[in-house]
């Protein structure tokens, strides 16, 4: 089991462990906050296309230079990325196809292209080829030192840009249309947000592969908009559950021998996501089905104490008590309801017969009448 | 009496897909009018404000504001969208959206300060939502978001305003307080357009008209060219309508 002690100890002693513990926590983080922007601006499939439009581009530049050096490789992940995404943009705004076809058929025709070179890498005669299918599905394991501090540097880079231009990108993400008639140049600002999620990507692809780097891009996002309606506080609590995530995973997939750290990270991502869904007070099914019930059972009872008000009204005197049996005809009350009313102070009983107080007759009265509030 | 021209707009053409959406307007808005665009669905209506906003390119043709190319004058132009043009349920109040509006005249990188917020805070009251200023606008009833659109456009603080179907979908309350917020705009000089759906309270609402079906039909005063004729040419010859006289 987990041993938060123990764990911690790890991190801190083992030198392995502690720079990918960083590794996965940072790049975590920074998927998180740019995939609120990807959510947000309904692209959730555009990471997906991207990190398999990458594919291809490993495949080159590994047959270009024949070595496996990690930082050509990824330039040649970051080009084909970033072509990608381009055609995706150019498909959509210059011909009919909406954008998902658009990001369906460049997805399928750079990771079949992609496959395709890997296959053929893979019967070429030297051994240097080994290895280069850990793209597919990450491997942590080989995130070095100097890998890392890309990924500080590149997080820092795009966090300063957030800061920088967070009023634009705000005001983009939820009116482009208007953006544009405020003087924003949008094709700027698209370019640069759309540029920091290819280059978050490509950063993942190491760690997380190819085939599951989205999910680390769009599952923190879709989490943290379960728990505030305010895009600052989404964005930190995206990075903070994509740190999480990155970190939580590391460290179950080194307790156990033969867990690959890629897909655990992304389950441990899914179950954030699960718990928001579930219980986020204010958007989250839970709560939704208790608030339900209660609204269910407030109408049920506010049934009864209007039946009640029409015949409490046709006295002069609002306590004149009347028999519990007089309601029998009406389905809405039970032994349980009449007591949640009494409980409220709005009716009294009193042995078999009951009465509207003061306080219940004025709501009953009122029920109906919007303009005033029931609460007060 | 010759007005000063607001807009003018030469030769304008703009097509979807080879399909023209407007063919050849040309069009002047008068300064200090409140102009209904009116016309079928698919005339083109929304596409020609989009258009002189800049948002969608003509093919051809050119917009000019007060004598000056429109990128030149955006600061003296506010917009209110269609309130089904975005997403409601984006993370934010409704303060926060009214906010966006003195986004334009505060431009790049800098942050809305303390005038900003009064002026969107008084935005807010103009339109009757100030109660409701810290609401997620999720939370907000369709005639609430199109109250807190024109909040946004009102704190740009314009000259001319373009609005599309301000009306669409608000109860007559609303109604009646949008057409005093807009009559009001006008009294204080401004010039107002809106794409508008309710043929019946044109006369009541406006004071100018343009009816548009791919082409310009006619533009001018309410009380000289609101009548069959131009509406038979617009809507099609089955077209009846009762005009309060």
């Amino acid at each position: 089991m987990i041993d938060l002690v123990d764990y911690i100890e790890q991190i801190f002693s083992d030198y392995t462990f502690r720079t990918i513990s960083i590794g996965t926590a940072v790049l975590g983080a920074v998927c998180g906050m740019l995939g609120c922007f990807a959510v947000l601006r309904k692209q959730s499939l555009l990471g997906d296309a991207i990190s398999h439009a990458a594919l291809p581009g490993i495949a080159i530049a590994f047959l270009i230079t024949g070595a496996k050096d990690n930082s050509t490789l990824l330039l040649g992940a970051l080009i084909s990325g970033l072509l990608g995404a381009y055609w995706i943009k150019s498909i959509t705004a210059k011909t009919h196809l909406k954008s998902d076809t658009a990001l369906g058929l460049i997805l399928s025709l750079f990771f079949g292209v992609g496959m395709l070179l890997l296959t053929f890498i893979q019967k070429q005669p030297n051994a240097n080829q080994a290895g280069l299918d850990k793209y597919l599905f990450g491997q942590a394991a080989t995130l070095l030192e100097k890998d890392i501090w890309l990924m500080i540097f590149v997080t820092v880079i795009c966090l300063l840009v957030l800061l920088l231009f967070w009023k634009e990108f705000k005001l983009l993400l939820f009116d482009a249309d208007y953006t544009k008639t405020l003087g924003f140049n949008i094709k700027l600002l698209d370019v640069l947000i759309t540029s920091f999620i290819v280059i978050a990507i490509i950063l993942g692809l190491q760690t997380v592969g190819v085939v599951l780097m989205s999910a680390l891009l769009l599952a923190p996002a879709a989490a943290a908009r379960q728990w505030t309606n305010s895009l600052g506080v989404m964005v930190v609590i995206a990075g903070v559950f994509g740190a999480l995530s990155g970190v939580l995973g590391t460290g179950i997939s080194a307790m156990q021998s033969n867990l690959s750290t890629g897909p655990v990270i992304v389950l441990v991502a899914s179950v954030i996501v699960l718990i928001s869904f579930v219980f986020s007070p204010s958007r989250g099914l839970l709560f939704k089905e208790i608030r339900f019930r209660k609204n269910r059972n407030d109408i049920k009872l506010h049934k009864t104490l209007a039946f009640m008000y029409d015949i409490a009204k046709s006295h002069e005197n609002i306590s004149h008590p009347h028999t519990i049996k007089i309601l029998n005809n009406f389905q809405g009350y039970t032994k349980k309801s009449l007591y949640k009313l009494e409980q409220e102070g709005l009716i009294k009983i009193d042995g078999a017969n009951w009465y509207l107080t003061e306080e219940g007759f004025y709501k009953a009265k009122n029920l109906y009448n919007q303009n005033v509030s029931l609460d007060d | 009496m010759e007005k000063e021209v607001a807009v003018a707009i030469d030769d304008l053409t703009v097509a979807y897909n080879y399909k023209p959406v407007l063919w050849d307007i040309d069009l002047a808005i008068p300064k200090g009018v409140l102009m209904a665009i009116v016309g079928p669905n698919g005339a083109g209506k929304s596409t020609l404000i989009k258009s002189i906003l800049g948002i969608i390119k003509p093919i051809a043709g050119s917009v000019t504001v007060f004598g000056k190319p429109y990128t030149k004058q955006r600061k003296k132009v506010a917009y209110v969208p269609q309130k089904g043009s975005v997403d409601w349920d984006f993370p934010t109040t409704a303060l926060d959206v009214v906010l966006m509006g003195t986004y334009g005249s505060l431009g790049w990188i800098k942050r809305p300060g303390k005038t900003q917020k009064k002026a969107a805070l008084e935005a807010l009251e103009k339109v009757g939502m100030l109660p409701f200023k810290n609401r997620q606008i999720s939370q907000l009833s369709g005639g609430q978001q199109q109250r807190i659109f024109l909040a946004r456009a009102l704190v740009q603080n314009a000259e001319i305003y373009f609005m599309d179907e301000p009306f669409q979908g608000v109860d007559a309350t609303t109604e009646k307080a949008i057409i005093n917020i807009l009559k009001a705009l006008r009294k204080a000089g401004k010039t107002v357009v809106v794409v508008h759906h309710d043929l019946q309270t044109v006369p009541e609402y406006f004071d100018w008209v343009t009816f548009l079906n791919v082409k310009k039909i006619a533009t001018g005063p309410v009380k000289d060219i609101f009548n069959n004729e131009n509406l038979i040419k617009t809507y099609g010859i089955n077209y009846q309508v009762s005009i309060q006289e």
